[in-house]
């Protein structure tokens, strides 16, 4: 039941439109009720062919040996696909937008790092005779210890989960062992508190589970190229990859899709499309790789756990002073997209409330789980959950309504949030007047008169005059490589380098970075001034633009480059 | 991987064929997701024997043909006291498909159908072999090697009162147990004779809980006899951990759920 | 191996084709005969997606060997609409938006059907019941028990 309270922010919408706030027909429902819509297995092939994994029955061990012979001699088994069949066989999803370092396989050969992980593929006539065939490829593992904890992880001496990233974490920006926010000064607003908060959260990685198991079907077509009917939320996206781990340029796939069985973030990873189309060119016949609903909860990428530790330092009357994060996503064994879900999720710190000290490291980190990936909401509902179980915990500290609490720290316009962006068209405190009259809960007088129009900016609405940096867990050496980069053709690939961990920044390595960067290499502890953020942006230097070209790019599309 | 299907016009028939490479299908609920996940037998036996589909009464019990469904078992006029054990088990779908002769065959989690019969005492009688039905217990523990069934024969409860199910599940209408636990207490002036509390769930078979029995016998079955039986509800069961619930849990809230069964058998 | 030929009434018409052993329904009706209506999500009896009535009782395609419907009587979603009309329970689940993706769609339909022609006037707790066997990730159920509703009134002022 959906209520439309329009009396709020009238004079901010133009209610004379066409489709908005109007019932219309999905154009894709007809095809939906009569069972003709067109999902990716909803394509007929003669001679189709059936491709089935081999998969690791361990959560982290070396492949000393694959013998695939007696599998390749069973009952209608066409051909055997290992690691060494792969063009590229080393990839990372986000690689397309220049983020990242290569660092999974698409057949897993030196090593698995997850159960379930695929080290062979098998193509045959049928599907049960893949599945038998399976059971006949021999594996020589040496089995190595394995760590299922993120914070295990990332203690010294752990097993090394992912070897492009030997500290078991992502190197964010090429500069640090997770991503950062400095806002203000927290420990300073810690000790003029009157309440100390702490508290910590674990979510439990979540399977989207669509109905329809993610697959793909690839047959050769006519003019030297390949037609993919494939499941895939992201069309163009498995499209690039795939033509980067086959080599192969782009416009020799034909890639059809769109009509998605339920995706919910699931259906990004673009695994399958790779592989259904290298059956096809290596066997000339079409090929089908879907995995079965066994396969999609134990190797399909969840939305990963997340393990949050948060501090509030809270004033007697409830105003939050400041807000310091500890985080930790548990990426599984490969980065795919937790990298992105922490740009994402420390873009959204403190949650939708104005506290002027700020403070979160977050750790993207390497365990021998399935790896994780997108969904609904990734990198926010996890971190979301932790905030607002912490807010009721602060409000239990100073004895206030929870909802009082949430109104009187929420957001108004013009207030400056924590990632230094004006906050515009809040809508917190009028959405918490409105629960708390149905749940029948009441409010504070001041809470009932409080408008997310009103009482924002000013004071509020200013940078803080300081803000305290540090140069913890910075790292040197790195070089991201870059695939999509526009200069050079090829592209150059990742330098594999011997990651130093904690190393402090030399003099040479701080001045190389960036001037945009919020936290400055090298000024650890000094006062950034207010009106920096004022100033009008400038053109990055032209070698330092040219050497950061990609994760430049990305960093715009997520919000940190200033504007 | 399968070789053949092979449909026998008798249930003798199909006892004949069977051997260490076959697997008995019957609704196929259970077999044909083994099959579907590559299952190593290499033939599948079924039979047509239209006895198998029969429910008749039979001195005061009700014999039911092993492939019988469970929509069957849910709409005969004389099984009302299983109905609400069969409209708990799966969907519509498997409803129309599982059968009561599989049910004593399904491995954890499944098994709701057996863990009814079993507490009401229910007898086997195995295809081929003449003699008195074996008790279901001795089935349900034999599970591997019995042969094929050809029904069961169960005592039907003197009161419709004497007998309660009740059934744990995440989701509702339709989820698998998180336990499952059937009482059948034949009631004297009152005080209950011969008591039979079982478990699903709660162990790789459906378990008789002993302990519950011998706290509940020559009792009436007031607030403080409840109360005990429900401190004992675990003793001997071996409750497994899975997908849907820890050992821990199952341990913790078997007493709960046994509770609130007997409490609503006392009230009715 | 030798495959069994199978004959049968699909939504009406008499079809054949050859089933491998072992070879479950669903597979024999989308690869063996082309109706690509019930769709595979579990391969276990979990989902409902590949729901068909078989002598108009619901059944698990994925479940049913296909050799077992020799001689018998399959409708699925693909034979719902007649002479180019739509069933009514189709334009109720395009009225309520009933279909998000559409996966579950056919299986919803065949599980809808059957309820409606054994209860024509259901309660909201029967169509639940009805609907028990077959998951949807998308709509979150309430648009899909509205639409059923809103067939079966339909059906009652006609």
């Amino acid at each position: 039941m959906i209520e439309f309270r329009k009396e709020f922010f009238a004079d901010e919408r133009d209610d004379n439109l066409n489709e908005i706030g109007k019932p219309t027909r999905r154009q894709d429902i007809l095809g939906h009720v009569t069972g003709r819509s067109p999902f990716f297995d909803d394509h007929l092939f003669d001679g189709l062919l059936h491709i089935r994994c081999v998969r690791s029955p361990h959560h982290h061990a070396r492949i000393r040996r694959i013998d695939t012979a007696e599998a390749q001699a069973m009952p209608g088994v066409v051909r055997v696909l290992t690691g060494r069949d792969v063009p590229r066989n080393l990839n990372t999803l986000l690689s397309l937008l220049d983020f990242g370092i290569d660092d999974e396989p698409l057949l897993a050969d030196s090593k698995v790092a997850y159960k379930g992980e695929p080290v062979a593929a098998i193509i045959a006539e049928t599907e049960a005779q893949a599945r038998a065939a399976v059971t006949k490829v021999r594996v020589d593992w040496e089995v190595r210890p394995h760590v299922l904890d993120v914070e295990e992880a990332i203690r010294p001496g752990a097993p090394v989960v992912c070897e492009v990233y030997k500290t078991n974490k992502f190197i964010y920006h090429g500069k640090y062992d997770h991503q950062k926010m400095r806002y203000g000064d927290v420990e300073a607003a810690f000790a003029r508190a009157d309440h100390i908060v702490e508290g910590r959260y674990q979510m439990s990685p979540i399977e989207q589970a669509p109905i329809e198991t993610c697959g793909a079907i690839a047959a050769p077509e006519t003019n030297d190229r390949y037609v993919c009917y494939t499941s895939t939320q992201a069309l163009f996206f498995s499209l690039g990859t795939a033509a980067k781990v086959l080599t192969t340029p782009s416009n020799r796939f034909h890639f059809i899709g769109g009509t998605v069985g339920g995706g919910f973030g699931g259906k990004v990873d673009s695994v399958h499309e790779p592989i259904a189309i290298l059956g096809a060119m290596l066997t000339g016949r079409p090929c089908k790789f879907a995995w079965d609903r066994e396969e999609e909860m134990q190797v399909g990428a969840p939305r990963g756990a997340e393990r949050w530790y948060i501090k509030d330092g809270v004033a007697r009357d409830g105003r939050i002073l400041a807000r310091k994060f500890t985080g930790y996503f548990d990426s599984g064994a490969y980065t795919r997209l937790s990298s992105y879900a922490i740009i994402k999720s420390v873009g959204h710190l403190p949650g939708p409330y104005t506290i002027p000290n700020v403070h979160a490291d977050v750790y993207c980190v390497y365990t021998n789980r399935t790896p994780a990936t997108a969904m609904r909401g990734f990198g926010i509902t996890g971190v979301d959950f932790a905030i607002e179980a912490h807010m009721d915990k602060v409000a239990e500290a100073v004895a206030m309504n929870p909802i009082d609490l949430r109104i009187l720290n929420a957001y108004r316009d013009g207030d400056m949030k924590a990632h230094r962006r004006e906050a515009k068209n809040c809508a917190l405190i009028e959405c918490c007047q409105v629960v708390a009259d149905k749940a029948g809960i009441a409010l504070q007088a001041a809470s009932r008169a409080a408008s997310s129009l009103r009482d924002g900016g000013g004071e509020r609405g200013r940078l803080p005059a300081h803000t305290a940096l540090d140069q913890h867990g910075v790292v040197t050496g790195i070089d991201t490589g870059g695939y999509a980069r526009k200069t050079g053709a090829q592209g150059r690939p990742a330098r594999h380098i011997e990651m130093p961990g904690y190393t402090m920044p030399t003099a040479a390595s701080a001045g190389r970075a960036p001037a945009q960067s919020p936290a400055r290499p090298g000024a650890a502890s000094t006062a950034a001034s207010p009106s920096t953020a004022t100033e009008p942006p400038r053109p990055a230097p032209a070698d330092g633009g040219n050497r950061r070209q990609g994760a430049m790019r990305f960093s715009a599309i997520s919000g940190l480059r200033r504007r | 991987m399968i070789q053949s299907v092979e449909t026998h016009p008798t249930l003798a028939e199909a006892q004949r064929a069977m051997g260490s490479d076959a697997i008995f299908m019957a609704g196929g609920t259970l077999v044909m997701r083994d099959v579907n996940a590559g299952v190593p037998a290499r033939r599948i036996v079924r039979s047509t024997d239209p006895v198998l589909a029969h429910i008749r009464l039979s001195g005061d019990g009700v014999a039911i043909g092993a492939g019988v469904t469970m929509a069957m078992v849910a709409a005969h006029r004389d099984l009302t006291f299983l109905a609400p054990v069969a409209r708990a088990i799966g969907g519509p779908q498997i409803r129309n498909m599982a059968t009561v002769g599989g049910n004593l065959f399904a491995p954890h989690p499944y098994g709701d159908l057996a863990v009814a019969l079993l507490a009401l005492g229910a007898r086997v009688a195995l295809a081929g072999q003449s003699g008195a039905a074996r008790p279901l217990a001795d089935v349900v523990r034999d599970r591997g090697r019995v042969g094929l069934v050809a029904s069961v024969q169960v005592p039907r409860p003197q009161a419709p009162a004497d007998f309660g199910f009740l059934k744990a599940s995440r989701i509702k209408p339709k989820g698998v147990s998180v336990l499952s636990v059937a009482a059948h207490l034949p009631r004297q002036g009152g005080r209950i004779r011969g008591a039979r509390v079982v478990f699903g769930a709660m162990g790789p078979t459906p378990l008789q809980a002993i302990a519950v029995e011998r706290v509940l016998d020559g009792q009436n079955l007031d607030a403080a006899t409840i109360a005990r039986a429900a401190q004992v509800a675990v003793d001997g069961l071996d409750p497994p951990t899975d997908a849907l619930a820890t050992a821990w849990y199952r341990r913790e809230v078997a007493g709960v759920h046994l509770k609130r069964l007997l409490e609503r058998m006392a009230r009715s | 191996m030798a495959k069994t030929p199978v004959v049968f009434v699909l939504n009406g018409s008499e079809r054949a084709a050859f089933a491998a052993p072992g070879q479950n329904l669903l597979e024999l009706l989308r690869r063996g005969v082309g109706d690509l209506s019930p769709k595979y999500g579990c391969g276990q009896g979990t989902c409902g997606a590949c729901t068909v009535a078989i002598d108009g009782e619901t059944h698990l395609a994925c479940l049913t060997l296909a050799e077992s419907v020799a001689g018998r009587r399959v409708d699925t979603a693909a034979g719902l609409a007649s002479g180019g009309q739509l069933h009514p329970l189709q334009d109720a689940f395009m009225q309520t938006f009933a279909a998000q993706c559409g996966y579950c769609t056919p299986g919803m339909l065949i599980s809808a059907k059957a309820l409606l022609d054994r209860n024509p006037t259901p309660t909201r707790e029967d169509v639940v019941e009805a609907i028990s066997g077959n998951i949807c990730r998308c709509t979150g159920y309430e648009p899909i028990i509205e639409a059923i509703l809103v067939a079966a009134r339909g059906r009652e002022r006609a």
